[in-house]
């Protein structure tokens, strides 16, 4: 240990003009957020684990920045007709154990997805729709679905391939059924944890894998693609904000992500270090209880339910002031949104052809009188307070702003762990949260939020307050058998009109977020917020 | 000494048991883990299914009573989040809480204790009322917020000490360590500096107080009339009586230093049993909270126990009253 303490004024004085620390040219030191659960890639369907498996394991298909699809581990995909879906895999690619990879790895490792044991968050979300594979040679895979399935190649970016030779079993010979694969032998959960299972393709090989502590993650000198930029990579798990930004700014990390907002100021006045932000697919909301009568938490109705009247969701809704938010509250890191999904993702309008809600509060007041309010009434709204940015200071903002109108609105504020619970239970009359639309898709937030609540479809899953409009139901399971493009967009274009028109849901704001890093290295921001250590450069 | 020690044990199984009921009830109330940790994405089939799997979908008592049965047999449970048991999650992490309090413990002796003893040898001077000015800020600033001056001053403007996580580990005795090795106990120098403040202005007061009343006693009148230099009549006849309650109350603070470290580790990020357990109230993990708090308890419960035999040590007298009882 370097005796420090004794070393007198001058020289604290000297140490205050931060000296340039030169960054190692080949290692990479990461301050994240938030920790992966496990080193299993298939243990729990999470950001920060889908986060971590990228780097060892890769899937099939990509997703870049914006959440387009581009290929990985397959070439190409297609349609073949209405039931099966064609991939064509890469041949140049081997496991970091040196066994090739080829297409009965990916029925190995879909085989494995659903027996995970004790997972909190099974994988199966996007493998249930697989129904059968057939391989005319070991670099092409059909898959069977039931019926047209355009969200196949999207759900195969989204599980990381295992090797099936690399855990002693023979692919060609497994009997694949949506039900289970027999007795296979699979790797346990803590075979990844204390890496001896972590063979994957990726462009990183895992190194140690230390809860609370650390991941380290060393280059794959075998890697099928460009090898990555960094010859060891430490991701640290650095879950509180204020230590993380000053782990930044001491030089220990030379990257970070989600510096908090009051910090971007004095992070961009440095100019050793940079600060890089990008509009999320996660858009923060509104619901509004559609069901209950009375509804539980709406005062001064005389027993009726007012959000049912679409005057009153639409008066709500213009009395916010999206901008002030924005401004204010966000620090003008957030962009107002429309509806479920930002400009320029799939299946969401283009900019300005369905712009948010213009603030109108003399109206609003107009339109609740219209309604039979003309003296209000009041409503207590929901929300988290530890896990969107700002959360309940937002909802602080939006209580004003409706009991501008004569809306007398309370905030009930509760920590994550019991509001979702409650949210689930249907206590809310009005309630804030956000979703993030993992597909990165229109189809994802509307089948949650917004779909009719029916558990055998899967549908309506996050829709707490119970919106239902069958005729956006029938336009959206429309488009989720439309395996054209162009025709299955237009169609999620439709739908989401269809809600926004209706007021369904308030939309508030699209979350933009934010990395900060030393000026030597550079990131592009990314949709899905995750921070992949092989897609951190040198700067230019 | 054994009927004290059979009482003790009685005692202590009755405190586990009241505990296990509280908290499991406590965590039960606050929410479903599974709306917390399931992916978003999943359909309402997937999300009964899991809850199915996990047996939230039985009443509470159900639950209570399996987890109790369980329990009997030494299993506490597998953590909902990690899906490994939630003993040895824990034991994982205790290394690294135990090492960063051994350090914190000596700093708060070796700060508190010499100057405890001379602002009691100066009590009605200037450099004994500094010392206790001092020492007020020690009691009153925050936990987090020195934290976070620390790591401002000598990690972010001065670079001395690297601002947060853990250092290198060796393996000792099958643990890892990073107190034996020179990069790992530089990590360890600012959570220990934070964690020992508070129990550094404790042991200076009571040092202090110790001292001021051992000064007036007639064996050290005895010695100074005998002409014992005046350093010896400190450190080695005033400290040794002084010393009782200083570790009466260091006991505690040791268990308190070890269970509930929460704060500091947050900070730090330090991967101790602090931070698993403030990770796992977020999360609900049931399991990881019961089994985190009944081991607190019977960390307590030990400290307290080698307390009494120190005691016995350094004071004959204590090793009497024991065996008479």
């Amino acid at each position: 240990m370097t005796p420090p303490v004794l070393r007198g004024v001058a020289v604290v004085a000297l140490a205050i003009s931060l000296p340039v620390v030169p960054l190692s040219a080949q290692t990479l030191r990461i301050g994240l957020a938030s920790e992966a659960s496990s080193a299993d890639p298939h243990f729990h369907n999470l950001g920060p684990n889908n986060q971590l498996r990228r780097s060892v394991f890769e899937s099939l298909v990509d997703n870049d920045e914006a959440q387009q699809l581009s290929p990985l581990l397959a070439e190409s995909w297609e349609p073949i007709d209405e039931n099966r879906w064609q991939f064509n895999l890469r041949t140049d690619v081997k496991f970091s154990d040196g066994s090739p990879f080829d297409a009965y790895d990916v029925i190995y490792t879909v085989c494995r997805i659903p027996g995970v044991p004790d997972s909190p968050s099974l994988l199966t979300t996007y493998t249930k729709a697989i129904m059968d594979f057939e391989v005319p040679d070991p670099h092409t895979l059909i898959v069977h679905t039931d019926g047209p399935y355009p969200l196949l190649p999207t759900e195969f970016s989204t599980f990381g391939i295992i090797s099936a030779k690399a855990n002693g079993v023979d692919g060609a010979a497994i009997d694949f059924s949506p039900d289970g694969c027999g007795d296979l032998n699979y790797p346990a959960t803590q075979a990844f944890n204390d890496t001896s299972a972590a063979i994957g393709t990726g462009p990183f090989l895992m190194e140690s894998y230390r809860r609370g502590e650390s991941v380290v993650l060393v280059r794959n000198p075998d890697y099928w693609g460009e090898p990555a930029a960094w010859e060891r990579v430490t991701l640290l798990p650095l879950t509180s904000a204020g230590p993380r930004v000053a782990a930044l700014i001491a030089g220990d990390v030379d990257l970070v992500e989600n510096p908090p907002l009051q910090d971007l100021d004095r992070l961009n006045a440095d100019s050793t270090l940079r600060v890089v932000q990008g509009i999320s697919n996660r858009v923060i909301y509104i619901h509004l209880d559609h069901e209950l009568v009375p509804s539980p938490m709406i005062r001064n109705t005389d027993g009726v339910n007012p959000l049912q009247d679409i005057r009153v969701r639409e008066a709500l809704s213009i009395a916010i002031n999206r901008d002030a938010i924005v401004a204010r509250i966000m620090g003008g890191v957030a962009v107002a949104a429309g509806e479920l999904l930002p400009p320029g993702m799939f299946g969401a309008h283009e900019e300005g052809d369905l712009p948010p809600n213009a603030f109108d509060a003399d109206r609003a007041k107009a339109l609740l009188a219209e309604a039979g309010y003309p003296n209000g009434f009041g409503i207590t709204l929901g929300t988290p307070n530890d896990r969107y940015i700002n959360d309940a200071q937002v909802s602080q903002a939006v209580a004003q702003m409706w009991t501008q109108i004569g809306v007398e609105t309370d905030i009930d504020a509760s920590t994550a762990s019991t509001f979702f619970s409650r949210r689930n239970a249907q206590e809310f009359s009005a309630y804030l949260a956000g979703w993030g639309a993992g597909t990165g898709e229109m189809s994802s937030p509307l089948k949650a939020l917004l779909a009719t609540f029916d558990r055998d479809r899967g549908f309506g899953g996050t829709n707490a307050g119970r919106y239902s409009n069958p005729a956006m139901d029938d336009v959206l399971t429309e488009a989720l058998r439309t395996v054209d493009d162009d025709a299955r967009q237009e169609l999620l274009r439709k739908a989401s009109r269809m809600a926004m028109e209706d007021f369904a849901i308030i939309p508030l704001h699209y979350e933009v977020s934010p990395w900060a890093m030393k000026a030597t290295i550079d990131y592009t921001p990314r949709a899905d917020q995750y921070t992949l250590p092989y897609r951190v450069r040198a700067a230019q | 000494m054994l009927v004290f020690l059979l009482r003790r044990l009685a005692q202590s199984v009755f405190v586990l048991i009241a505990m296990m009921i509280v908290v499991f009830f406590g965590v039960y109330m606050i929410g479903n883990p599974i709306d917390i940790l399931i992916s978003p994405d999943a359909t309402p089939a997937e999300i009964a299914e899991t809850m199915t799997r996990f047996g939230f979908d039985e009443p509470a008592y159900m639950q209570f009573l399996k987890f109790v049965g369980n329990a009997l047999q030494g299993d506490l449970g597998r953590s909902f989040v990690h899906g490994e048991s939630a003993v040895t999650l824990i034991l994982s992490y205790m290394p690294a809480t135990l090492e960063l309090a051994a350090l914190g413990l000596f700093f708060s002796v070796a700060i508190g204790v010499p100057l405890g003893v001379y602002a009691g040898y100066k009590a009605d001077r200037w450099q004994g009322r500094a010392i206790m000015t001092g020492s007020i800020f020690g009691f009153s600033l925050p936990n987090f917020w020195v934290g976070m001056l620390l790591i401002l001053i000598f990690a972010v403007e001065l670079r001395w000490l690297p601002s947060t996580g853990r250092g290198e580990t060796v393996e000792v005795l099958g643990m890892r360590l990073s107190i034996f090795s020179e990069n790992g106990l530089k990590y360890m120098i600012l959570p220990a500096l934070t964690l020992a403040l508070y129990k550094a202005s404790l042991v200076t007061r009571l040092a202090r107080a110790g001292t001021q009343e051992a000064l007036m006693q007639d064996y050290v009148k005895f010695a100074r009339a005998k002409g014992v230099s005046e350093t010896r009549i400190l450190l080695v006849h005033v400290l040794k009586n002084i010393m009782i309650p200083i570790i009466t109350v260091l006991g505690l603070e040791l268990g308190s230093m070890i269970a509930f470290a929460v704060v500091t580790e947050t900070v730090f990020a330090w991967p101790g049993m602090g931070k698993l357990l403030i990770d796992s109230i977020l999360t609900l993990d049931r399991p990881v909270i019961v089994a985190y708090l009944m081991m607190t308890v019977i960390i307590f419960i030990f400290i307290n126990f080698t307390v009494d035999v120190i005691y016995t040590l350094l004071d004959p007298r204590v090793r009497v009253k024991g065996e008479a009882s």
